[in-house]
């Protein structure tokens, strides 16, 4: 077994500290360090985007990223998407357009959805369907999941807290 | 876009409304726990060593190194499974051979696929578990195998069990060990006699690869032995008392001394009913003391769970000359996987259940061979047959020079028409989806430009209704809790408590749905079937009535007046000389009056009566690739009553789309060593959403007569139409009608480029 490292880094907006191995993923250590288990695992090997986190605003898979890159960086998983009493318009839109269905890949959609209207506040359909192509989805056939993408877009998002992506 | 085409739900205040979910904020902000998501104080973790080989006898297995490393627990093996013979068991959806349930949850003396399961370890993490399951020792003596469903039916094929005969009716009919488990056989009228007097006549031969459910959830499940001989397990399942049931009967275990808890799960679609790491979690528990964790991997569950099976399917129809059907013969062999009990039979009762052919004969054979044992997948065997059988009826329709959807809605099958097994239908609405198809705006928009095509697909299902069980209280603020068994894969919990909320009078959100475990709540069946928002909603409909039945006796106490004397409706009860209370001044009365009030509520229901589907494609073919584009996708189906039409809709355009990656892309490459070589999502490539356009819906609405809101089921219809559909858009775009699925690149490339 490897030395554990110590790593610091931001997530969702507040410093943390934690100890891994080199070898653990950053996915890993959010599920199994720090029990954040809002992401999801469902490849380990960067197909299917459920564990989709954002790294400094960008999106990444985190079941590729070592946590010990993450020395420095600023992360939003789905834990923070949310203000404390108030789910924040994405997440609204996606309980309105009935757009999960078991909800597996909820978070990675939620997170990927996140970045692309940092990007593109005003996606297209196509834009939309070729941002989120990342994220496999077996259950919804996706359409409601672009319908809810359309409405946050449609809110005007904001959609995150100021700290959310870093951006 | 959706269209209600019919609106039959004026009489309804709740059930046709879009209420949010009730366990949506948990799952859009990651506070549901799915299986993976389980933490026991001690946890260790378990992995499963599985064969490298597709067939090979176990000689020895040797787990000394893995057992002497530090951090490492326990280690089991097929040894630990008790022997049970070939003791048939009734399991809820079918009976099972317990013997071949045992050993593909591990081994015992053989290894009938790669990735069968042979060992597992338990270990303080998975990195030591995986590296002492690199160190356990098994010799093999590798056998020949056999992938392909019609070499696995020749004489020299290797067999891969040697007390496996071929079964019909439950004898046998072989006299050696047969890679042929069983035979089936259905006939009406007679149909060599009527293929004489067709005018047309069509046969053609049909292939379909082996396809996963592909739930991007991995299966898990962790296990807690308890000193007293109890055992909890919280696993990812469609059913926990399916679990319970398997579980106790492999290892031996009275089922009331387990417990489930079935977590949130992450998609299931058929593959999470047949249990594959649960024991093998509980095996762990016992033997090291400690609560043991099993998640699979993504390869794990491409190699290791239930594909649905490859196919060669044979189609003869005969039609008169105005396109009347009147004779048809199907052969349909299915890749049983492993161990016998593919959905062969399904695939039997379903290939002609669309329409009305009076002179049928169906013939149907399981069939082993090295491929994992297959699953159930979204009405399982059903999908293979609607391929083979739409592309010749649409053959026999441009022989004919009729239009294929004026065809289909000649031999339609409605009311009073008899299926080719015997049943003959109740109320059925495939007439109606076609005529939806027929006035949607798609099928009135012409389809302009080369390599373009339109194609029509039906499909059907049977929908089941099996065991359900609900508990109902009457909270004091005016609330009420139902407690019931199916496990909520896509948004039952809502449609079942918007039917308790149409029966009380209230509202949606007054339901608190809970799902329970196996000690809280009455046996339930799977959640399979297209069942839950039928059956379970059944049982929720019965206990509100019986809930009224209380609030009424309550009122009449109250009001110190007779029973009869007071009605319960719109959602209150009323009394003479104009007295009434809400069910909300009612409920808050409820202690300082009497009993609280609960009822529970059991259902068993035989038949449902059947979920037809159609769907309507145009595909643009591109000549130089092979590749298919899907341009605009309209699905109508039945669903009896739309509960919550945002969720009908969600499985008809969830299905729709499983249906189209089943179509184009879908398969599992094999070399010629047996060994899958595609089993990541990158390789195995689903849909994603930039692959295909809105899928349109439009929900018909022939209500069930056997249900008290009408509702037929509505999961698994959907993914039968869409290879159909899209096979006759291809024929349509490019005069090739493809024979073979998927219809992926490669494979339609190879047709363009042979006509030259």
């Amino acid at each position: 077994m490897s030395r554990k490292r110590v790593v610091t880094c931001s997530i969702n907006g507040r410093e943390q500290q934690f100890l891994c191995e080199s070898r653990q993923t950053l996915l890993g250590v959010l599920r199994d360090t720090l029990d954040m288990t809002g992401t999801k695992e469902g490849c380990s090997n960067g197909n299917c985007g459920a564990c989709t986190v954002l790294l400094d605003g960008r999106p990444v898979v985190s079941c590729l990223v070592l946590a010990v890159e993450c020395e420095g960086a600023q992360i939003s998983t789905i834990e923070g998407v949310a203000q404390p009493e108030k789910l924040a318009p994405v997440q609204q839109a996606f309980l309105e357009n009935a757009a999960l269905q078991c909800g597996i890949c909820t978070p990675g959609i939620i997170m990927q959805t996140q970045a692309l209207l940092k990007d593109n506040p005003n996606p297209t359909e196509a834009e939309i369907r070729f941002y989120l192509a990342g994220n496999l989805c077996r259950c919804t056939g996706y359409d409601k999941i672009v319908k809810a993408v359309q409405q946050t877009a449609q809110m005007g998002s904001g959609s995150c807290q100021p700290d959310c992506c870093g951006k | 876009m959706s269209i209600d085409s019919v609106s039959p739900k004026k009489k309804y205040k709740v059930i046709g409304t879009r209420p949010i979910r009730h366990d949506g904020a948990d799952k859009v902000t990651g506070r549901a726990k799915y299986g993976a998501d389980t933490r026991l104080t001690g946890m260790l973790h378990g992995v499963i060593l599985r064969s490298p080989h597709a067939h090979a006898c176990i000689k020895s297995i040797d787990a000394s190194a893995a057992l002497a490393m530090p951090g490492v627990h326990a280690v089991v093996t097929g040894k630990d499974i008790p022997d049970h013979g070939n003791k048939i068991v009734e399991l809820g959806e079918g009976a099972v051979n317990l013997r071949h349930l045992g050993s593909n949850v591990l081994a015992d003396d053989k290894v009938l696929y790669r990735g069968h399961a042979v060992a597992a370890v338990a270990a303080d993490s998975v990195d030591i578990a995986e590296e002492a399951a690199r160190k356990i020792v098994v010799e093999y003596e590798v056998l020949p195998h056999v992938t392909d469903v019609c070499r696995a039916m020749e004489p020299e094929a290797p067999v891969l069990h040697a007390d496996v005969f071929t079964q019909e009716m439950g004898a046998k009919i072989s006299d050696t060990a047969s890679n042929i488990a069983a035979r089936f056989y259905f006939e009406q009228g007679d149909a060599d006699a009527a293929f004489t007097k067709a005018e047309v006549v069509v046969e053609r031969e049909f292939r379909t690869a082996t396809v996963h459910q592909g739930y991007i959830e991995p299966h898990t499940a962790t296990a807690q032995w308890h000193m007293d001989g109890r055992v909890t397990i919280w696993t990812s399942t469609q059913g926990a008392f399916s679990v319970r049931q398997q579980v106790g009967a492999l290892l031996n275990i009275p089922q009331s001394l387990i417990k489930v808890v079935p977590m949130e799960i992450g998609g299931g679609f058929g593959g999470k009913i047949v249990v594959y790491e649960q024991p093998v979690a509980v095996l762990l528990a016992k033997k090291s003391g400690r609560p043991v964790k099993v998640t699979m991997n993504r390869a794990d569950v491409f190699q290791g769970t239930g594909p649905t099976p490859g196919s060669y399917i044979k189609v003869k129809l005969g039609a008169d000359k105005s396109g009347k059907l009147v004779a048809g013969k199907a052969h349909l062999a299915y890749e049983a996987g492993g161990y016998p009990g593919s959905p062969v039979a399904c695939g039997c009762m379903c290939i002609f259940a669309c329409y009305d052919i009076p002179n049928a004969q169906i013939e149907g054979l399981d069939v082993c061979v090295n491929k994992p044992r297959s699953a159930a997948y979204r009405a399982p065997g059903s999908t293979n047959a609607a391929f083979a059988m739409e592309q010749v009826l649409e053959e026999i329709a441009a022989k004919l020079g009729i239009c294929s959807l004026e065809m289909r809605l000649m031999n339609a099958a409605q009311e009073g028409t008899r299926r080719v097994d015997g049943p003959v239908y109740p109320v059925v609405g495939l007439v109606e989806c076609l005529q939806a198809l027929k006035n949607s705006d798609h099928w009135k928009t012409p389809l302009t430009g080369p390599h373009r095509g339109r194609g029509v697909g039906c499909g059907f299902w049977f929908n089941v209704g099996f065991k359900s069980s609900v508990t109902v209280s009457v909270n004091t603020d005016g609330k009420v809790t139902l407690v019931e068994g199916s496990t909520d894969i896509g948004g039952t919990r809502t449609s079942l408590a918007m039917q308790l909320a149409e029966t009380l009078g209230i509202q949606a959100e007054d339901v608190t749905p809970v799902i329970a475990d196996t000690d809280g709540v009455g046996y339930t069946d799977v959640t399979g079937g297209s069942r839950v928002t039928h059956t379970t909603g059944k049982a929720a409909h019965e206990a509100g009535l019986k809930i009224i039945d209380q609030l009424v006796d309550r009122a009449a106490a109250i009001w110190e007046v007779n029973t009869a004397q007071v009605r319960y409706e719109e959602g209150g009860v009323h009394g003479p000389g104009g007295k009434k209370m809400s069910f909300r001044e009612l409920a808050e009365k409820l202690h300082e009056t009497g009993e609280s009030i609960t009822a529970t509520a059991s259902v068993s229901i035989p038949q449902v009566g059947g979920a037809f589907a159609a769907h309507l494609v145009d595909v643009d073919v591109d000549p130089d690739t092979g590749k298919t584009q899907i341009l605009r996708y309209t699905a109508a189906q039945d669903a009896g009553t739309a509960i919550h039409p945002s969720y009908v809709e969600g499985q008809m355009q969830g299905g729709a789309v499983q249906g189209i990656g089943w179509a184009l892309n879908e398969e599992y490459f094999y070399d010629d060593q047996g060994t899958m070589r595609n089993s990541t999502y990158l390789d195995y490539r689903i849909p994603t959403c930039f692959d295909i356009p809105s899928i349109e819906t439009i929900i018909v609405e022939v209500p069930n007569p056997a249900h008290p809101y009408g509702v037929r089921g509505v999961g698994e219809a959907p993914i039968c139409p869409p290879p159909a559909a899209i096979g006759a858009a291809i024929a349509n775009a490019t005069g090739i009608r493809m024979t073979e699925l998927p219809m992926s690149p490669p494979k339609l490339l190879h047709e363009i480029l042979k006509r030259g």
